[in-house]
């Protein structure tokens, strides 16, 4: 039996796996945002002052903004009033070894079948392991080191690299760029940090864990990757969540930065808590993801599995400023029950001869609503622009919303911009096919899905395709039939 | 091995086949023929347990159990085997991943051990070689960009390869060259046995002479309106099926 298949069945009726809290002596601000409780927070994490003053003029800024109501989503409105900022377990960091870290954490990881010992004995991923909102443990940082590859908390980075952090922080995503990104300016809790030298080719996969795990805590995580000339870097992330009755807010940011000639690859398995089958609880995620190809023949790819959050809300993009540089968004989004999502992309073409291309596969199910929305821009001066984007959406059951939303803006006559969308049902003929050859229906539904799904998957490394597999069985769970 | 009485289908309240009667014992080759229309397909549908076509009276048994009681893929645990008209194209996926699944769905099924990778590789690549098809066509998406030609073969290969008890081919012969023709021959002829049935479901008189029936079937407006042997697809060769229609008109 396959994999997959093995996991359809194991989760036949199962309620969300990573429903579960656990029990970890947790410091907690108290609800609401203000000036003060920024710089308690600036304060707490021992910043410099002008990390504060950064983070204040985010504040002030966000302010005199408005929350975004374009996308094509509805939610209850949020009271940024109601949310707690800031949570940490109380226990310092500052650990050694894994003997010293709360054995109750430890467990946390082993239920969400992240063993940190055997990761980092088999797997060969080092991990930064993120528990709400401080770092608690990393690993193989002395093999890094060796290479001069920095992959670390932001936190440490603010401390150990400030020089890197203020030369690159908010050179992508500024702190005034949009409602969210400024929220997360002003509150960010901590994140990764990930420097890879000139030259140097990333020798391992490196990959951050999130959870939310503070009733009340909105995640503001923050992430920066920098890679040097000639280099290049292999990131993952993957998120799992407690389950809830609240709607928990997260507006994480993330910034690469690729100079001349590098190359960093950013794979997501998104998997937060969607909520229950009626819509109630599940993540807001509200996500600002930009990657900058500032050096020539340099590359960003985005791959992202996207199945869970009651909300999405999250466009990962390319600003391909390097002459030959190449942007590339491979996604996968799936909705279920009274999910939805407003995901896409903007690849933002403004060197000569820079190519980008746009996959998108949703899957809509049950009641939600899943729509692409994305930006081509190709600018006065980006000659010989090239972008290809295909965006598919597969329904299943006929009580699911698909939309698309393209938008292409292109201001020089060189540019080649292609666009194929497809909208299909899951076919009944595909199913009766699968089934007459003996394959019952649900194996029949992920195999199709599957398929559907090739194109992001590949692209995907090894171990996280497997994954997002498994994701996408149990989030398609007794969807059609 | 199967025994249809007085069998009854609509699709969308259309009542398409009006009592079919039909006997097919172990290692016999019945084939089906008749105009346009006549409710061929639906009959092999309604075997198969496609959802569409809903059965309003009658009974199908099958090996002693109710055929129409079971699910599409439990009947294909059970033996039966359809070679679609249409096969259908799914992107993305590959023959060799079909296959594998197809094969151990109906293994562990039928309580056997799934087979291993190697013996896997080995079991198909037997099966290609006999049809003479290209290996390459295993990393192909199923079906996706396959010719005529190519889709019918497929459909032998995986009838070939899932051994069925009762195969059911649905006008496979349409559409074919002579050459393509002579391939679905000679993989039915190949899997003829003393405990395997077929019913070969066809508009021509073409294939039956290269897969020669011990029973030929009209069917004519939902209806089994002749039965013979071999010599009656000659005879609906040289007189067309207005032969059929007049009788029947003057007979109804």
């Amino acid at each position: 039996m396959s994999e997959s298949m093995q996991t359809l069945e194991e989760h036949t009726s199962s309620d969300y796996k990573y429903g579960f809290t656990s029990d970890i002596d947790t410091e907690v601000f108290p609800k609401g945002l203000n000036e003060d409780v920024i710089r308690q927070i600036s304060a707490k994490k021992e910043e410099p002052e002008w990390l504060l003053e950064w983070r204040l003029k985010a504040y002030r800024h966000w302010l005199t903004m408005e929350e975004p109501h374009w996308p094509n989503v509805k939610y209850e409105p949020i009271d940024y009033q109601d949310i707690i900022y800031y949570a940490s377990p109380k226990k310092k960091p500052k650990y050694d070894s894994l003997d010293e870290v709360d054995p109750e954490l430890l467990r946390t990881f082993e239920k969400l079948g992240i063993p940190l010992e055997e990761q980092k004995v088999l797997a060969g991923v080092a991990v930064d392991a993120v528990i709400d909102s401080v770092s608690v443990t990393t690993t193989y940082k002395e093999m890094l080191a060796e290479k001069g590859i920095i992959f670390c908390s932001f936190s440490e980075a603010v401390k150990e690299h400030p020089e890197l952090v203020k030369k690159y922080l908010g050179s992508v995503v500024p702190q005034t760029d949009n409602f969210f990104a400024a929220l997360n300016s002003a509150v960010f809790s901590d994140g990764s940090f990930v420097y890879i030298p000139k030259g140097v080719r990333c020798p391992i996969e490196l990959s951050t864990y999130f959870r939310i795990n503070t009733a009340n805590t909105g995640q503001f995580e923050r992430t920066l990757i920098v890679a040097e000339e000639g280099s290049y870097v292999s990131y993952l992330e993957g998120c799992t969540a407690p389950m809830r009755d609240e709607n928990q807010l997260h507006a994480a940011v993330v910034e690469l930065i690729a100079l001349d000639d590098a190359y960093i690859k950013y794979s997501t398995v998104q998997n937060w808590y969607p909520g229950d089958e009626e819509g109630r609880g599940g993540i807001y995620n509200f996500v600002t993801k930009r990657g900058l190809c500032a050096g020539k023949r340099s590359r960003i790819s985005w791959t992202q599995v996207e199945t869970g959050s009651a909300i999405t809300w999250k466009y990962p993009s390319c600003i391909l400023k390097g002459d030959d540089s190449i942007g590339e968004f491979y996604s996968v989004a799936v909705t279920n029950n009274r999910q939805e999502a407003d995901t896409g992309t903007k690849m933002i073409h403004i060197g000569k001869n820079t190519r980008s291309t746009i996959v998108s596969k949703g899957i809509s199910a049950g009641r939600s609503h899943n729509s692409y929305r994305g930006l081509v821009k190709v600018g006065k001066r980006a000659e010989n622009a090239h972008n290809f984007s295909q965006c598919d959406s597969l329904l299943m059951g006929d009580k699911c919303g698909a939309h698309t939303f393209p938008y292409l803006e292109v201001e020089n006559n060189t540019a080649k911009v292609e666009h194929e969308a497809t909208t299909s049902k899951i076919g009944e003929d595909q199913l009766f096919y699968l089934q007459q050859r003996g394959l019952k229906e649900e194996d029949a539904i992920n195999m199709i899905v599957n398929g559907y799904c090739k194109e992001v998957f590949q692209e995907l490394p090894m171990e996280f395709a497997a994954e997002a597999q498994k994701l996408l069985a149990i989030s398609l769970e007794g969807s059609v039939g | 091995m199967l025994s249809i009485k007085n069998l009854h289908a609509s699709v969308e309240g259309n009542e398409i086949l009006k009592g079919i009667n039909l006997e097919v014992n172990p290692g016999e080759v019945h084939a089906i023929m008749g105009p346009n229309g006549s409710g061929k397909s639906t009959l092999a549908n309604v075997l198969a347990g496609r959802e569409e076509y809903e059965v309003t009276e009658g009974s199908v048994i099958y090996k002693g159990e109710d055929l129409l009681e079971m699910d599409v893929d439990e009947r294909a645990h059970a033996g039966v085997f359809l070679a679609f008209q249409y096969p259908v194209e799914i992107p993305g996926v590959s023959m060799a991943t079909f296959l594998k699944e197809a094969i151990n769905a109906n293994r562990r099924a039928r309580g056997q051990q799934e087979l291993s990778p190697v013996e896997m590789l080995k079991f198909i690549r037997s099966k290609t070689k006999l049809l003479g098809m290209d290996e390459q066509m295993l990393k192909r998406s199923l079906n996706e960009g396959f010719s005529g030609g190519e889709k019918k073969r497929n459909e032998m290969l995986q009838m070939a390869l899932l051994e069925p008890s009762l195969a059911i081919l649905d006008e496979t012969d349409s559409g074919l060259d002579i050459d393509a023709l002579k391939v679905v021959a000679d993989s039915v002829n190949a899997l003829r046995s003393p405990d395997r049935s077929f019913i070969v479901v066809t508009h021509y008189q073409r294939l039956l002479n290269y897969i020669v029936p011990d029973f030929v079937h009209v069917l004519f407006n939902g209806r089994i309106v002749k039965s013979g042997g071999k010599e009656l697809a000659l005879q609906l060769e040289e007189k067309g099926y207005d032969w059929i229609k007049e009788e029947n008109a003057v007979a109804g």
